[in-house]
């Protein structure tokens, strides 16, 4: 019988059957935020074991500072989470990616960055963005805590066998577009509950074409549609990607390893519960104006207009972001005075988003009236970084140069003190626009790396083409 | 916390707006902010039932007399998107609202509340929308009522749905099943699988307990 790319993979995973579409499935890996540290002590207040401490590994993320003045160096960062899923990891003995380690990091940046992450293989976490790593061909689930505790004490997780869509990505976008306007524009075609529910494969040639970074971008999203499960099957580009990282298999069984991965794919007659196919030759940089991810317009469009919407729950709906962000509708979104920037967050806090960024801040100023922050993903990214000079680019640019976390997206950094205040208008290269996800109050627009370094230099939202030039 | 459910009886929130996040049901505190002695149904739509010096906010629904003490929410599609956090269901649960019933839910937060005793209901929209109407506001408050033993949700009208619900789960709900002692029945099974997993892919698999300590 043929199957797609998910169902394989799901069916090599599958412990024991529970019944009306439940599976128990096998967590090849479980990454854990320092955030949930109180279910690793729980298990041994339990007197539970950790199952396989090998296939677990924590990360120091959501609570570490990224902007801290008085920051001499990473083992600064530490803060009561951080010690007490340390001293969880060296009870249990599973490695901990900590602020003291050379390649601390967020954890869907660490998973893929350490070879963690793997075609055909599974990866769990309590953080709903961990649909990154399905760009690898493997897939990835979150939950909510308490789960974390069912996943260290047994390697599964209950889930419940989703429906299946694929998205086909067509045509050949501009080259000022990046995979996080390919995102956005996907996500206001599909609506924030498009997917809801579903496994999702990205397909077509947009995402062949894709570089590794930009397929982590488009998946980060996925549950930004609400899908449950985000995969891209692998070829050269993912395999290229994980060869000689610390955790990939290696040797001889690296070769085996590729040999599998090479027959991984939805077979040609596969059948998808749902398929759909978007082409995005013709579109333009994107921004959000309200406060759900579909609330997506191109930057040289005008706000939409709630009256003009007949569907009343939906009319609602956007006027209530209308309201939330102020903007009028009619109005050009381009030319609004802004606050505030944030280049960062699993979106969008690789290596080629810092360069995207920093070439188009080269040579300019941060604008007087915008405090503008570049946060890195992990570690070695802020390392590569600085390697190349793109920390200096921007620090003198007058950008604020910070360490690697979760930081202003979710707005937990140090403690919650990395959030903006009621009012501030903030240009973004996060994943939600939520009211209050940058701190209460707040005001939040998506964007690319791109788009927001426009932003900062001009004190406004702004289409970055007319900065860098059009072809 | 009970974490069994059998029978609910009592008011429900008509909640209508599309893709509620779980950080609008449950607001996040700063760490270490919490109140020990706050009441934990305070918690529920904070930053919508309170202004910023904590006045109630007396035009939003749930702080309307007849809800007070609703037992149901009737809410939109793809309630309880976004985060996963898991407080989105126990800020519920702590307010006293234990089924939530939707057109759809984020798959997160659907499979959270199972953890937490709260039954979560998916009908079809027409099925909602009339629930809804159903619970438009005025007192006294019109009562809905479910037994999930029966599999059946009765709206004030008389009128009677069947509550769609794979039996695992619903066997998990009524008996108040805790999903870790349940999995741990089949820790043989886990082993098992892992023994034949790593012989087939032993690149996924291969790594030495202990080799990832430090």
């Amino acid at each position: 019988m043929p199957k797609t790319l998910f169902e394989k993979i799901w069916d090599r995973h599958v412990v024991g059957d529970l019944g009306d579409g439940f599976a128990l499935v096998f967590v090849d890996r479980h990454m854990i935020p320092e955030v949930a540290a109180k279910h690793v002590h729980n298990l041994k207040a339990q007197g539970l074991a950790l199952k396989y401490p090998q296939y677990t590994f924590a990360v120091s993320d959501h609570t570490v500072p990224a902007m801290w003045a008085a920051l001499k160096n990473p083992t600064d960062r530490q803060n009561d989470y951080t010690k007490s899923m340390k001293a969880g990891a060296a009870a249990f003995g599973f490695h901990h990616f900590d602020v003291d380690t050379p390649d601390q990091g967020i954890s869907h940046i660490v998973a893929a960055e350490q070879g963690l992450a793997l075609p055909g293989a599974t990866l769990a976490c309590v953080d709903s963005h961990v649909c990154t790593v399905g760009a690898l061909g493997g897939i990835s689930w979150a939950f909510g805590g308490s789960e974390v505790f069912h996943v260290l004490a047994t390697q599964t997780s209950i889930l419940r066998k989703p429906p299946t869509m694929r998205i086909n990505l067509e045509g050949t976008p501009d080259r000022t577009v990046t995979p996080k306007d390919i995102t956005l524009y996907m996500i206001g075609q599909i609506g924030a509950a498009g997917a809801l529910g579903c496994a999702v494969e990205f397909a077509g040639p947009v995402i062949r074409r894709m570089p590794m970074e930009g397929r982590f971008t488009v998946c980060n999203m996925a549950v930004e549609m609400g899908a449950a499960f985000a995969t891209i099957q692998p070829d050269d580009t993912t395999i290229d990607y994980i060869k000689d990282r610390r955790f990939a298999p290696a040797g001889a069984e690296w070769d085996k390893a590729v040999a599998d991965w090479r027959t991984l794919k939805s077979d040609d007659d596969a059948r998808f519960d749902q398929e759909i196919t978007i082409d995005f030759t013709h579109i333009a940089p994107q921004v959000s104006w309200g406060i759900s991810p579909q609330d997506v317009i191109s930057i040289d469009a005008v706000v939409p207009d709630p009256a003009a919407e007949p569907d009343s729950q939906k009319r609602r709906a956007m006027q209530a972001g209308l309201d939330h962000t102020g903007l009028a509708a009619g109005a050009s979104i381009e030319g609004t005075p802004i606050d505030w920037v944030f280049i960062g967050s699993c979106t969008n806090n690789r290596i080629s988003d810092l360069r995207a960024a920093a070439a188009v801040v080269k040579g300019r100023t941060v604008a007087d009236n915008v405090t503008a922050w570049v946060v890195p993903g992990s570690l070695p990214i802020r390392a590569q970084a600085m390697a190349e000079g793109l920390d200096r680019i921007f620090t003198e640019a007058g950008f604020n140069w910070g360490w690697p976390g979760c930081s202003m997206c979710g707005g937990q950094g140090n403690g919650f003190t990395e959030r903006l205040k009621p009012g501030i208008r903030a240009v973004s290269t996060i994943n939600r626009n939520l009211p209050g996800r940058q701190g209460p109050g707040s005001i939040t627009h998506l964007v690319s790396p791109p788009m927001a370094a426009a932003a900062a230099v001009t004190g406004r939202i702004t289409d970055v083409r007319k900065l860098v030039g059009r072809q | 916390m009970t974490t069994s459910f059998t029978t609910l009886s009592g008011a429900a929130v008509p909640y209508l707006e599309e893709n509620v996040s779980t950080n609008v049901i449950s607001v996040q505190k700063p760490h270490g902010s919490e109140d020990a002695n706050a009441d934990p149904r305070d918690e529920l739509f904070s930053g919508l039932r309170f202004d910023a010096s904590g006045r109630e906010n007396p035009d939003f629904i749930f702080n309307r007399p007849e809800f007070r003490d609703a037992k149901f929410i009737v809410a939109g599609a793809n309630f309880g998107c976004a985060s996963s956090r898991e407080n989105a269901v126990t800020a519920l649960s702590a307010f006293g609202i234990r089924c939530v019933i939707a057109p759809s839910m984020g798959d997160i937060f659907f499979n959270n509340c199972f953890k937490f005793g709260v039954l979560p209901i998916i009908l079809p929209q027409d099925d909602v929308l009339a629930l809804a109407a159903e619970a438009s506001p005025g007192e006294p408050a019109a009562i809905f009522s479910a037994d999930l033993a029966a599999s059946e949700l009765v709206s004030p009208s008389g009128r009677k749905l069947a509550i769609p619900l794979p039996a695992f789960r619903r066997q998990q709900l009524l008996e108040g099943l805790n999903e870790v002692e349940l999995t741990l029945r089949r820790a043989d099974e886990i082993t098992a699988f892992h023994q034949t997993a790593e012989g087939q892919q032993p690149w996924i698999y291969d790594l030495a307990p202990g080799s990832n300590a430090g």
